[in-house]
């Protein structure tokens, strides 16, 4: 084959990567897929459709598509300050934005939980104001979740709106455009695709979150008991192989709700010309 | 007045980037604002348009007063440098975003959108790239798009910023000659700004001279060419050689026709045009030789060096018509006489 590439080093870059994914991604979940495969049919399918399993996928997969898109548009706006304003602290701010990241998330759980409860700080004023308790509930999943996905937004937002040329704001206003539509024609057509990359992985790191969830959830089954604390308790009953079913199914789920997230990106690429 | 400014000063810190500057521009012009880089050409134009506030100082569009409108109420067309087009928009979207953007009573229907775009693709002579994005078109595609973007709306003014400088040489000398036919089709009144003075003497009816932020000289290309009213002027626009009686050996200045007895001023500026240069009769008298010469196309740059009697050289430059020089079959090196036809004098 004659060399087709200006870069060296193809080769051991893609036999690099392989490698990589190979040992750390494929063999693992294909112990997975084995493990799975001494259930029967019927025994997969009996824990498939049990309630309790449903429920928590539901519970699993709401909370976290709900935080999302939440975070993203908290993340949104945060970005949009840091990186269009200046205001005193900014930067002690912008340093608090990654704390999530470095935070052990069972210290965040209990933080929150403790915040939220029905008679911590915050969850009392707002059990008093408007009824609504938030930790012990799946409301306490949510707010968990924002926690933990807001930075991926801000993250993936911020370099796209530095990058933003703010001559297009100029041209939209001198053809008599007002705030709002630069703002909708302009500005939003661009942070998109990054917003939705911020919106997938916040998603994609709520599916699987359990340190912080756990301690606010309240974990009653059929309400606010998520997936992984099924897999965990099944393991703790050394039903391994129906654990390890439980988590093949939510693998494929995150994959194909992350795979259509690509495709939508893609589409939204070329719909605007990028590709 | 179409435009009208009154003591428009703008400071950036320290920096005084125009100072007290008053200007008229009558219905139609196709004017140049032409300076050096730094002199606040573009600062001046982009308080014209409302994307910048002057600090002191009135702008009037059609004789209203728009100094407190923001960009959008202003009714004018803007073209930046880098063309700013809407990267994820087609270029026929790009066209429309202003007739879009209109408010609901005011806004055109589909139809009406679509027979305008058309039309001014039509004028810009691109029909064919409607359903393109921006980035793939060439630079001068996308100038001219940024263009029919600006007069989708309309504009009582049509304002633009450096239009030319990011497009290759070629494409910018057959730009400013359909720039100049556009607006003679058009006739709606325009600003250009640009730092090339031959461009601007090219392209605009009017030649606004600005350095320091301040206003040098306002007039018609001839004018500013033939009648420079500074020092800095005559040097910024075309090529000219300087004179300083103190330090150019009075004598030979004498003999070359320019009147030192009774000067104008201190220094001298004469055009390479305003030189004639002859053979000389007297090869061992004459301080100045031919070092070497250039081919501009009509005519031929002439580099001259003169002996200064300090043994120093300096550089004069002359330029003929190219049948003339090779009438004169001067080689380089060889001694030659020089005549002054036309100075312009500075204090």
């Amino acid at each position: 084959m004659p060399q087709s590439h200006i870069m060296p080093g193809f080769r051991p870059a893609l036999g690099f990567t392989l490698f990589y994914l190979a040992l750390i991604v494929l063999i693992p979940l294909s112990a997975m897929l084995l493990k799975t495969l001494q259930l029967s049919l019927d025994q997969f399918w009996d824990i498939l459709t049990n309630r309790r399993v449903l429920t928590s996928f539901k519970v699993s997969f709401g909370a976290a598509l709900i935080a999302a898109a939440v975070a993203a548009v908290l993340g949104s706006v945060i970005a949009w300050c840091l990186v269009r304003y200046l205001f005193p602290g900014k930067k002690i701010f912008d340093a608090l934005i990654d704390l999530p990241f470095a935070l052990p998330t069972a210290v965040a759980g209990i933080v929150l939980a403790t915040i939220y409860e029905p008679k911590g700080w915050i969850g009392k004023w707002v059990m008093e104001a408007i009824g609504v308790q938030i930790a012990y509930k799946p409301l306490g999943i949510v707010f968990a979740l924002i926690f933990i996905g807001l930075p991926f937004v801000v993250r993936t937002i911020e370099p796209v709106l530095q990058e933003f040329d703010s001559a297009m704001e100029e041209a939209a206003a001198s053809l008599g455009a007002n705030r709002w539509q630069a703002f909708i024609n302009i500005i939003l057509p661009n942070i998109l695709p990054a917003a939705i990359t911020g919106f997938a992985l916040a998603f994609a790191r709520g599916v699987g979150e359990y340190g912080s969830v756990i301690f606010i959830a309240g974990n009653m089954p059929y309400v606010s008991e998520i997936v992984p604390l099924l897999i965990i308790t099944k393991l703790e009953q050394y039903d391994y192989a129906g654990a390890t079913a439980i988590g093949l199914i939510m693998l494929i789920l995150s994959f194909v709700l992350l795979l259509s997230i690509n495709g939508l990106q893609w589409w939204m690429r070329r719909r605007n010309g990028q590709l | 007045m179409s435009i009208s400014l009154s003591n428009i000063s703008k400071q950036f810190g320290a920096f005084k980037a125009l100072d007290n500057i008053n200007l008229e521009i009558p219905e139609g012009e196709l004017v140049a604002l032409l300076g050096p880089s730094g002199c606040g050409k573009t600062t001046l134009l982009r308080i014209i348009a409302g994307l910048e506030q002057a600090d002191q100082g009135d702008v009037f569009l059609k004789g209203n007063k728009v100094t407190d409108q923001p960009v959008k109420n202003r009714q004018i067309g803007f073209v930046f440098q880098h063309y700013v087009l809407f990267r994820h928009m087609t270029v026929f979207d790009n066209i429309a975003f202003g007739l879009r953007v209109k408010p609901r009573k005011q806004r055109p229907n589909e139809t009406e959108i679509r027979d305008k775009v058309h039309s001014l693709l039509h004028l810009v002579q691109l029909d064919w790239l409607h359903d393109r994005f921006p980035d793939q078109l060439s630079g001068g595609q996308r100038q001219r798009i940024a263009l029919a973007r600006a007069l989708a709306v309309e504009p009582s003014v049509l304002l633009l910023d450096e239009p030319f400088g990011a497009l290759d040489a070629s494409v910018r000398k057959d730009l400013r000659l359909w720039l100049r036919h556009l607006h003679h089709e058009l006739n709606v009144t325009s600003i250009f700004v640009t730092h090339d003075q031959e461009e601007a003497m090219e392209v605009s009816s009017q030649i606004v001279v600005l350095n320091h932020g301040k206003i040098e000289q306002k007039g018609t290309p001839s004018e500013i060419y033939d009648q420079p009213q500074s020092d800095f002027v005559s040097r910024f626009i075309g090529q000219t050689n300087v004179f300083r009686i103190e330090d150019d050996d009075h004598d030979w200045l004498k003999s070359t026709g320019i009147i030192v007895d009774d000067p104008q001023g201190v220094v001298a500026h004469v055009r390479p045009h305003n030189i004639s240069v002859e053979k000389t009769a007297d090869p061992g008298n004459s301080p100045v030789y031919l070092k070497d010469w250039q081919h501009l196309g009509g005519t031929i740059r002439l580099e001259l060096n003169r002996d200064g009697h300090n043994g120093s050289a300096t550089t004069i430059y002359a330029e003929m018509p190219n049948e003339q020089f090779k009438d004169l079959a001067l080689h380089k090196g060889d001694r030659v006489a020089l005549r002054i036809k036309h100075a312009h004098w500075f204090n």
